[in-house]
């Protein structure tokens, strides 16, 4: 209690600095000035390694010259728009917009219907099979995309559908299906049983259950599981590089590569670009995170 | 709502208390079933020709000879048809004890193992440490946790070009390095300068997961244990030794086995920020990947099979995880 106060002096008075708080039952939350500058100085250099990357990406934005990042001190007297504009103008920003967004809403879409339904039937109903299946979404989360990548590409191009947004949306389903029901598996778990039992003693079917009982209910877990799927397609690399071909069909994964050839560099449009892709995925995710992570461990914390 | 949790884990380990399970089971019967049945059918369908046809599609490619220059293709208006054939286990063979096997299977399998736990041990401590910070009561805690996060909300695939960017030689890593007349390394060009800095991004980019994980977790201990230790005296290593980490236990146990598999499975990051110049810092994955896709002509059947193996490693080890927390009585959260 004292120790927020005038505690320098306490520590200076000779008194031995260890005993003396502890004697004095502070509260928890409450710690010495020491403590407190320590806390403070190795959060704000935590916070400055997080930030900086990203500060310094965006300062690059902003140099007009694709070697700027090499001498960053010239960036000051010319800083200028014109990267953005340019990159809005003139590249194929808006193509690789819409592309992003079809694939990216296509497979949080279809993703969650899917996972939705089968996470409910495994979370209620015991039937033959059931540990089989549980073992395979379990297992299906940890393929590494090299087991598939090379099988898909073919069956893709038997079926013409590379480069096409359904192949892409697809392909990302098999991805994320698997943990969206494991997801929504645990949120069904938390919806009690007898909310089940109440429908089908008023008459309702196993399906209408789910559809007017359950589904309402557990919004708040579709959506995560819908932010998880949408954060995933988002960011998805290898699958997107490998399958789309055709500039304009670009999901901005590879399109910010694109950037970047063996013949030319402009790496203060990539910068622009890769900002301007940051920043609503961001907001978005700052929006969303506390509901991310709860969901993301909510099984480890009920343990 | 205590209940239902408590019925459903115990009911998804399926060994404490099968009996709602198994009266539940023979009063509903058949028709239940089939409700069961239905509900998981669109997952099936969809795991089976997504996942299970690719990867028994993939078995089978791993056993023959396929590359780019004999499968089926079209150039043009002309079809020509696949010719590759059947070889046998001879793909595994060579990739395991073949002549190079050490240069091409097993330097990268070592660095692989080596990238995976050194990439979860930082992050999991530093994760840990910042958790503990984030978890006391001072001003300003929601701004730091906001920046902290920032790795995380930023797309991987944005910052790690501006990771590039720092890294390029005479990027300003080098020139602060050169400033304060230390050595500045090739980071992008020298092989175990390549590795260290994969490492960094990764453990960069994998922090905030975890940060929040076990902040979360911290969260959700009960406040009264911690008042009761301290009133018999406990002091704050001994709050920090027996009430803090056995209470993380679960949450420790599920995020340490996702950043395993995560780690081991982490494309993007290798992926981009060398793209095809770094043949010894590229980890199994994005070996096979450059394999498959990454040279000319692809070597469809090989990169196919370093996919499989990769995947044997990982299952063995997590049932090994799983049957080592199951006797130590811990239970995994997914």
């Amino acid at each position: 209690m004292s120790t927020s106060t005038a505690p320098t002096s306490v520590a200076k008075a000779g008194r031995p600095p260890e005993a003396a708080p502890r004697k004095t039952a502070r509260r928890r939350g409450r710690r010495g000035p020491l403590a407190t500058l320590s806390t403070h100085g190795v959060l704000i250099v935590a916070s400055l390694v997080a930030f900086f990357p990203v500060g310094w990406l965006i300062f690059l934005s902003l140099g007009p010259d694709k070697d700027d990042y090499l001498h960053p001190g010239r960036i000051w007297h010319k800083m200028t728009w014109d990267n953005y504009t340019f990159v809005l103008q003139h590249t194929g920003f808006f193509d690789w917009l819409k592309s992003t967004l079809v694939v990216v809403l296509g497979t949080t879409a279809i993703g969650v219907i899917i996972a939705a339904t089968s996470g409910y039937a495994v979370s209620r109903m015991r039937f033959p099979g059931y540990k089989k299946f549980m073992w395979v979404l379990l297992v299906t989360q940890m393929f590494p995309i090299a087991v598939l990548i090379v099988p898909m590409y073919q069956i893709m191009s038997d079926l013409g559908l590379i480069d096409t947004y359904l192949g892409l949306i697809l392909v990302n389903c098999s991805t994320v299906v698997p943990y969206s029901a494991w997801l929504l598996k645990g949120y069904f778990d938390t919806i009690p049983f007898e909310i089940d039992e109440a429908g089908r003693v008023d008459g309702l079917s196993p399906f209408g259950t789910f559809l007017r009982l359950i589904l309402p209910l557990a919004k708040p877990g579709l959506a995560v599981a819908a932010f998880y799927n949408f954060l995933t397609a988002f960011g998805e690399v290898a699958f997107a590089s490998t399958f789309m071909l055709s500039d304009s069909n670009y999901t901005f994964a590879v399109g910010l590569q694109s950037f970047v050839s063996e013949h030319d560099a402009q790496r203060n449009l990539m910068a622009a670009t890769a900002v301007l892709i940051a920043i609503p995925v961001s907001v978005f995710f700052y929006l969303v995170q506390k509901n991310l992570v709860t969901g993301l461990t909510a099984g480890g914390t009920k343990g | 709502m205590t209940v239902a949790i408590d019925r459903a884990t115990g009911k998804r380990r399926g060994e404490r208390d099968p009996r709602p399970g198994l009266g539940r089971r023979l009063r509903h019967g058949y028709q239940k079933h089939w409700y069961a049945y239905a509900m998981i059918a669109p997952v099936v369908i969809v795991l089976g020709v997504l996942v299970l046809y690719p990867l028994v599609y993939g078995l089978y490619l791993t056993l023959t000879d396929a590359n780019s220059l004999n499968t089926a293709r079209t150039i043009g208006v002309n079809h020509i048809d696949a010719t590759y054939k059947f070889i046998g286990l001879d793909n595994y063979a060579d990739i395991l004890w073949g002549p190079t096997a050490y240069d091409r299977f097993w330097s990268h399998f070592v660095w692989t193992i080596a990238w995976t736990a050194l990439c979860v041990t930082l992050h999991y401590f530093i994760g840990l440490g910042l958790a503990l910070l984030l978890n006391q009561k001072f001003r300003g805690r929601t701004l730091y946790r906001m920046i902290l996060v920032l790795p995380w909300a930023v797309p991987t695939f944005v910052t790690v070009f501006g990771w590039r960017f720092m890294l390029a030689d005479g990027g300003i890593i080098n020139t602060a390095l050169d400033a304060l007349h230390l050595p500045s390394p090739l980071w992008l060009e020298d092989t175990f300068w390549q590795r260290f800095a994969a490492i960094m991004v990764n453990t960069w980019c994998g922090v905030p997961f975890m940060m929040l994980s076990l902040l979360g977790g911290l969260q959700a201990i009960d406040h009264s244990l911690y008042e009761a230790a301290e009133m018999d005296g406990a002091g704050a290593w001994q709050r920090f030794r027996y009430i803090t980490l056995p209470g993380l236990r679960s949450v420790s146990s599920t995020v340490v086995l996702l950043g395993i598999i995560w780690t081991f499975n982490q494309f993007a990051i290798i992926f981009l920020l060398f793209g095809n110049t770094a043949p010894d810092a590229q980890i199994l994955v994005t070996w096979a990947y450059y394999l498959g896709f990454g040279q000319q002509p692809r070597d469809f059947a090989q990169s196919a099979a370093y996919g499989i193996l990769l995947l044997a490693v990982l299952i063995v080890f997590t049932s090994f995880y799983r049957r080592w927390l199951s006797r130590n009585d811990q239970q995994l959260a997914i």
